[in-house]
């Protein structure tokens, strides 16, 4: 009786399996409090505090490159903060930079120029078989090589390369540009609106109308109009060579500069893969038949061959930004004061607490990673395949 | 007359490749002239700088360049290239660390036999295979008896370590130790046991979503924490520990697309035939799966292999690390761009035979299957 009893458990499906769930539970609930016990004691024989009381002390020591106002007396909380915005600002940047790069290369690897071709072909290759953090430190030094302020090389009027970054004009919006930024917004509005009401009334008439030149010309003359009309509240103030500085306009940081060339540049050689994988998958039967519908090349590309390579393209795609994101976390090597520069290292070492810094950190780059991951989720289902196939 | 006539032939057949690929039309005509010059300009450049122009152990007046005052460029501005002399005089340190010198050939041993090491797993149709697979399964024991030393030879800290050996050692090491640990996290993430699969996906999820940096961090900083007083692994070790960790979640991901690509159909087969689950595992999935995911598992290799230097941020002296402190060296200070070009070559070569592996497998499989 009891050995049927014990045989059952063993080779009955759903009793096994609740057994062998039941003891890794187990050993997973030993494991993690052998090791939060060993860590409490550790903790407490080096006499380091725990707790996150830290965030609300002064921070003591300055970063260069930032979003918001931040002096040594603000806190690590608001470090934290300066630090967050920073890497958004090159995740960002990266992201849409290697974006355009990306698919400039991409569409040249298919080009029927045999030199174009393998000009972009030897790019990819030699750009993504070498470490993204070997190319960030080798940008900078280039640009921190540059010439000295007293040499600056000047790109066009107001913008001055050099050593300490590039020089370029400051904007001053004064009163009144809030309304272009808003105008500019309610053109984009509109345009969608447009896009809607016409494409509705070409499906039942049949006649095409010039959106995107009718929407274009929206959202570019709305704002230019407005400019003029609000009488121009937009002024630059240009950097002035003074002494051994620039004074007056604004200074993008070569480590900014170094980043953003890194990353665009490394991550645009994946992208360009994608994008060119995504155009081949297309058959080649769809161009061939759209063109025996009598289609122009440039209707063929937008309305054939970009909605299905985009659905090959997307996910992929996906994954590059959320790389090119946690990549931007290398800034901590040529000294960009990101989230794991500013917070993760310099409050680490002031405060020693690095397990709520550290979790703070982890955590923090799990969240941008699913935010990314839904937004781009959202715009994969609307262009993924719709219909009963 | 008949050499003519092929002569021609193949002129003829140069010519409409020339016309097909460069002017097509006038547009492309436009492209080609472009690329030329644009070709032109930079690889006369690189050319002159890399090559014609650069100092390589001698500068232009005969001297034997011992520090950067004797290169060429430094002597007369303007005027020189590149002086890879510094790549000369730092050689042992870019391969091997600070490892003592009279115990270099240790390491060269090592590095020597690793590619027997490597033969039996990379390649399938090679004699004696069977012998190749034991010798990889002994390499490890080798390995560590030859680099970390042991009974006959003296002990070399992991401190000593640097250089390529690091770079390899991590990117070897991490990708053979995270492989059956990826395969359980793969298996456990298609598990029907909903807490064994949640484990799994957490784990997973959370090492993809965080940057390697902070794992070596957390790793550097935090292991020491964790473990009980008296267990302190040296730094070379908990940089190992993350990297395995972070390789093995990656390579989880791929190996589950291989399984993904079994019909349901090969396990229902097994299981009317009495398979147990690891059976049926062992014997009909796995050894498709893997297959399947070879191209993918490559590539996250590729991928490992690139962010070992990272470890540079926690102060080990990988390739890079190393090329940074040579770079530190006042005598041989300021020449940038000849360091970061070499170790940019050494990862070059590495990745680059990597992913032509990778596409040779890709090739190899597609033939078997059809």
């Amino acid at each position: 009786m009891q050995t049927n009893f014990i045989r059952k458990i063993f080779f009955d499906e759903k009793s096994r399996s609740l057994l062998i769930q039941a003891l890794v539970i187990g050993i997973f609930a030993v494991f993690i409090y052998l090791l939060v016990q060993q860590t409490a004691a550790n903790l407490e024989r080096r006499g380091i505090s725990s707790g996150f009381d830290f965030l609300s002390m002064g921070a003591g020591y300055d970063i260069s490159i930032r979003l918001i106002p931040f002096t040594s007396e603000d806190t690590h909380l608001r470090a934290y903060f300066v630090g967050l915005l920073n890497t958004l600002m090159i995740a960002i940047c990266g992201c849409f930079l290697a974006t355009i790069l990306g698919f400039f290369v991409g569409v040249i690897r298919l080009s029927s120029n045999w030199l174009f071709r393998n000009i972009a072909y030897v790019y990819v290759e030699f750009t993504r078989n070498v470490p993204v953090l070997l190319q960030i430190i080798l940008y900078y030094s280039i640009l921190l090589h540059l010439p000295k302020i007293k040499q600056a090389i000047v790109l066009f009027e107001g913008f001055y390369l050099t050593n300490r970054g590039l020089y370029s004009p400051l904007p001053i919006f004064k009163e009144g540009f809030s309304i272009i930024v808003v105008s500019f917004v309610l053109a984009i509005i509109a345009s969608f609106i447009i896009k809607k009401y016409l494409k509705k009334k070409q499906e039942h008439t049949g006649k095409q109308y010039p959106i995107f030149l009718i929407n274009s010309a929206l959202v570019i003359f709305t704002p230019i109009f407005m400019y003029y009309l609000m009488g121009m509240p937009l002024e630059f103030e240009l950097p002035v060579l003074k002494g051994f500085n620039f004074k007056g306009g604004m200074v993008i940081r070569p480590e900014f500069i170094g980043m953003l060339l890194g990353l665009s540049i490394y991550t645009a050689a994946f992208i360009s893969e994608t994008v060119r994988s995504g155009i081949i998958s297309v058959s080649k039967g769809q161009r061939e038949a759209s063109q025996a519908l009598g289609l122009k090349s440039n209707l063929i590309m937008k309305l054939i061959i970009i909605p299905q390579a985009l659905r090959v393209i997307i996910p992929p795609l996906t994954s590059q930004y959320l790389n090119l994101t946690k990549n931007s976390s290398l800034g901590i090597a040529i000294g960009y004061a990101d989230l794991v520069h500013g917070f993760g290292g310099i409050s680490l070492n002031q405060t020693g607490r690095a397990i709520e810094i550290m979790l703070m950190v982890m955590l923090t780059y799990l969240t941008i990673s699913l935010i990314i991951s839904f937004f781009m989720n959202i715009y994969n289902k609307a262009v993924q395949f719709k219909g009963n196939a | 007359m008949s050499s003519l006539s092929i002569n021609s032939f193949t002129h003829k057949k140069y010519y409409n490749w020339v016309i097909r690929n460069l002017f097509s039309s006038w547009i492309n005509s436009i492209f080609t002239i472009i690329a030329l010059i644009f070709l032109y300009k930079v690889g006369s450049f690189f050319l002159n700088w890399a090559f014609f122009e650069a100092d390589f152990r001698y500068n232009f007046q005969g001297d034997l360049i011992l520090d950067r005052t004797f290169c060429s460029k430094n002597i007369k501005p303007g005027e020189f290239g590149a002086c890879w002399a510094i790549i000369y005089a730092r050689w042992d340190q870019f391969m091997y660390g600070f490892y003592p010198v009279e115990e270099v050939w240790r390491v060269n041993l090592t590095f020597a036999l690793l590619p027997f090491a490597l033969f039996g797993v990379l390649f399938d149709k090679i004699p004696f295979r069977k012998y190749f697979i034991y010798f990889t399964f002994l390499y490890p024991f080798i390995a560590y008896f030859m680099l970390y030393g042991g009974p006959g030879l003296s002990p070399v800290g992991t401190n000593k370590w640097g250089g390529l050996l690091v770079t390899l050692f991590l990117g070897i090491t991490g990708i053979a130790l995270a492989f059956p640990l990826s395969i359980l996290l793969a298996l456990g993430r298609r598990s029907k046991l909903p807490i064994i699969k949640s484990i799994c996906v957490v784990f997973i999820e959370f090492i993809r979503g965080v940057p390697l940096i902070t794992l070596l961090f957390t790793a550097n900083v935090m292991l020491p924490l964790f473990l009980p007083q008296g267990v302190n692994p040296d730094n070379l070790l908990r940089a190992l520990v993350a990297v395995t960790l972070f390789q093995s979640a990656y390579m989880a991901e791929a190996i589950r697309g291989g399984l993904q690509a079994i019909p349901k159909g090969h396990i229902e087969a097994a299981e009317a035939l009495g398979l147990t689950y690891w059976q049926t595992t062992r014997k009909i999935i796995l050894p498709q799966a893997l297959k399947i995911a070879i191209p993918p598992i490559v590539n996250t290799c590729i991928g490992l292999f690139k962010d070992t230097s990272l470890v540079l941020i926690i102060g080990l002296f990988d390739l890079l690390g190393i090329g940074r402190a040579a770079l530190a060296d006042m005598t041989w200070t300021k020449l940038y761009y000849e360091v970061y070009v070499f170790i940019s070559l050494v990862f070059f070569i590495f990745c680059f035979g990597m992913s032509r592996y990778s596409l040779y497998l890709e090739k190899k499989l597609k033939t078997d299957n059809s």
